[in-house]
């Protein structure tokens, strides 16, 4: 165990702002789950008895008749804004007194930085480098994850939740968005910051960075890893392409058929109220962040780099 | 008076006379004018809030009425982007953790901090490093502005990433924010981009390889990059695909840290504002804060939302 090398990734002063990241989320995940546990017990109360539905006044906070339903914005709500605008300067006084900015040696495009790591907040993406061509890392993704937040408003359909947080009402858009968040975003972002040392490679912590490591790794192609009583390995070009496009039509058509059947099933109110559109535009974003861990470890457990060869790309 | 010196002929001295009554007379006048006028003056300053440079600010009353905190809010041009009055649960921390408004003010210290920045640094490469060393030994308090410029950019990515989860967590991107999510989004591309483009600044080696880690991607564009897709069939090369657009050239040099420079201090952050202006006129154009609203029950979900009449609520 080398805590040197520990401390020096988590006290980089760029690093900070991670290791802080942790417990906010942490923090705020609990946050969020404590109120939304709150609301879906007072909503399990009055599903289950109509007459308090319709006499109650619907939050977990206390409210008596006679109590004004607003308050003035002057003080109530600026005396909070004032002293959150306080505690926040405080607190970044404290950290730039404390903490200096790095400033590493001038530029020098001869001398290569290793690990040459990108801002934090696109670790995410330097990672998905190791399991993608920079087409689809660089560009396809980020494109995809902002078109993909965007449409969010448009694909839900669910009217409950709004205003609140639940857990009961809106389980499947919640679960969905965590994994996107915490574990397609934040996590890719502490592998990147935290495991991936000098030439990329995987360090767990506490492992010492080597610079002089080498990894001998061989990594195939799908086409090239069918068994022979298969009829593979697939050798020609033109098979190759047509076998990966294949594989990956046949994941989405399969991966839409398997949520199809899901929705019909357990999720008809959803499903009926969605238009084929929004259907399928949530089948194709769901699927293709699902298809990340799984081109992960493809990759990771069966040393697989390529699924799809073509002359122009490859996927 | 000239005329009265005249008519007495030459003769100063009845002239003189002339002159020391008059001010015999004005001094007189003073004793009794100057004290009746300060009394005056000392009677308005016990009620500060009467005088013309008062009233001529501030166009209300300040004591303690329902119809002055009203006004207090909405006369003043920058509480006006807040409702008089809030929904009484809507002022707790705990629905919106605060971090739209957090994000907002960190915004405001990374533009007054760097504003001030400006001051010492030129995006040249002969420059920009030496200006930054200068900053952190030279300069006074250089070293603490630096360090909390580049913190609050740090916190402000964490601030506006944690404001939309809450707002996810709330499905306050429902009917009718649908539009502001997506205002919202835009600002959450234009915070990493800021960020981004600040960071090739320094002109040191952490920025120019996360910078030239990032611009490479830029090579792989399908259709638009050298290395991408389709690229070379479309007549794409190092010197004429969307990276030299970005850089100003072919590797991250002199153009790329002056292109960074003016995105950074001027493009990005005028659209981003822009933004936020649309954003927050959009909070109250839609209603509000979202919540904390009623809990609504399964069977109410495909009827219009119309909340019990009980309770006063
Ligand atoms: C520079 C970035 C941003 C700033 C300064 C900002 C500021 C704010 C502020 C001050 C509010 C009022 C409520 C609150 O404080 O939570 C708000 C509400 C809202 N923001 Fe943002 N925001 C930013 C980015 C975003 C992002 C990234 C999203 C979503 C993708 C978003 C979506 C919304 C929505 C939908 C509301 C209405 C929420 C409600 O009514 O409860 N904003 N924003």
């Amino acid at each position: 165990m080398d805590w040197r090398q520990l401390w020096e990734i988590c006290s980089a002063p760029d690093n900070v702002p991670i290791v802080g990241l942790i417990p906010l989320l942490a923090f705020f995940i609990y946050l969020a789950w404590k109120q939304a546990h709150a609301n879906d017990q007072l909503i399990g109360q009055l599903e289950t008895d109509p007459a308090l539905a319709k006499t109650h006044h619907r939050k977990t906070w206390p409210f008596k008749p006679g109590w004004q339903k607003e308050v003035h914005v002057w003080p109530f709500l600026l005396r909070i804004e004032f002293l959150a605008a306080i505690i926040v300067t405080i607190i970044l006084m404290v950290w730039s007194i404390t903490l200096n900015a790095p400033l590493e040696e001038p530029s020098n495009p001869n001398l290569t930085m290793n690990p040459a790591k990108a801002p934090w907040y696109f670790l995410g993406l330097q990672e998905m480098l190791v399991y993608f061509d920079p087409w689809i890392a660089g560009v396809v993704m980020p494109t995809l994850i902002i078109v993909g937040l965007m449409v969010i408003p448009y694909i839900d359909t669910n009217p409950l939740g709004s205003g609140y947080y639940t857990w009961r009402q809106r389980r499947f858009a919640i679960s969905v968005f965590l994994f996107g968040f915490i574990i397609l975003w934040v996590s890719m972002i502490m592998i990147g910051t935290f495991i991936r040392g000098p030439g990329w490679q995987w360090f767990w912590p506490g492992q010492t960075w080597d610079h002089n490591r080498l990894i001998y790794e061989v990594n195939r192609d799908l086409p090239d890893e069918i068994p022979r009583w298969l009829g593979g390995p697939i050798v020609s070009n033109w098979a190759k392409g047509v076998f990966g496009a294949i594989v990956v039509g046949g994941y989405y058509l399969i991966g839409g058929g398997l949520l199809y059947s899901l929705f019909r099933r357990r999720m008809a109110k959803d499903f009926r109220r969605m238009s084929l559109l929004q259907f399928s535009i949530m089948q194709f974003f769901l699927l293709t962040m699902v298809a990340l861990p799984i081109k992960m470890s493809l990759r990771l457990l069966w040393h697989i780099k390529y699924v799809w060869i073509t002359p122009w790309f490859n996927v | 008076m000239a005329d009265e010196n005249n008519s007495s002929g030459s003769n100063g001295k009845n002239g003189k006379v002339g002159v020391i009554e008059r001010v015999k007379d004005d001094i007189q006048a003073l004793k009794t004018d100057i004290p009746s006028k300060a009394k005056e003056q000392l009677e308005g300053l016990k009620d500060p809030t009467k005088t013309q440079v008062y009233t001529s600010i501030f166009r209300h009353k300040h004591d303690d009425t329902p119809r002055n905190r009203a006004l207090g809010v909405l006369s003043n041009v920058f509480l006006h982007l807040h409702p008089a009055k809030i929904n009484r649960d809507a002022v707790r921390y705990s629905y919106t953790w605060g971090m739209g408004g957090i994000t907002f003010y960190l915004f405001i210290i990374l533009t007054y901090t760097g504003v001030l920045l400006m001051f010492y640094y030129h995006p040249t490469k002969v420059q920009a490093f030496r200006d930054v060393l200068y900053l952190e030994h030279d300069v006074p308090f250089g070293k603490i502005l630096r360090n909390m410029h580049r913190w609050a950019a740090h916190l402000m990515v964490i601030a506006v990433w944690l404001h939309m989860f809450r707002v996810f967590l709330t499905g306050s991107y429902k009917k009718p924010r649908e539009f502001n999510w997506n205002i919202g989004v835009l600002l959450l591309v234009f915070t990493l981009l800021l960020s981004f483009t600040g960071y090739l600044l320094p002109d040191d080696q952490l920025g120019f390889w996360a910078v030239t880690v990032g611009t490479n991607m830029a090579r792989a564009t399908p259709l638009l990059g050298h290395e991408g897709p389709f690229g070379h069939q479309l007549g794409m090369t190092p010197y004429n695909d969307v990276r030299f657009g970005l850089l100003g050239g072919s590797i991250v040099d002199a153009n790329a840290l002056l292109r960074s420079y003016i995105w950074h201090c001027i493009g990005i952050p005028i659209v981003a504002s822009v933004l936020m202006i649309v954003h927050f006129w959009r909070v109250r154009k839609d209603g509000g804060i979202s919540g904390p609203a009623q809990v609504m029950l399964e069977a109410e979900a495909d009827k219009p939302r119309r909340g019990p009449k009980a309770a006063g609520e």
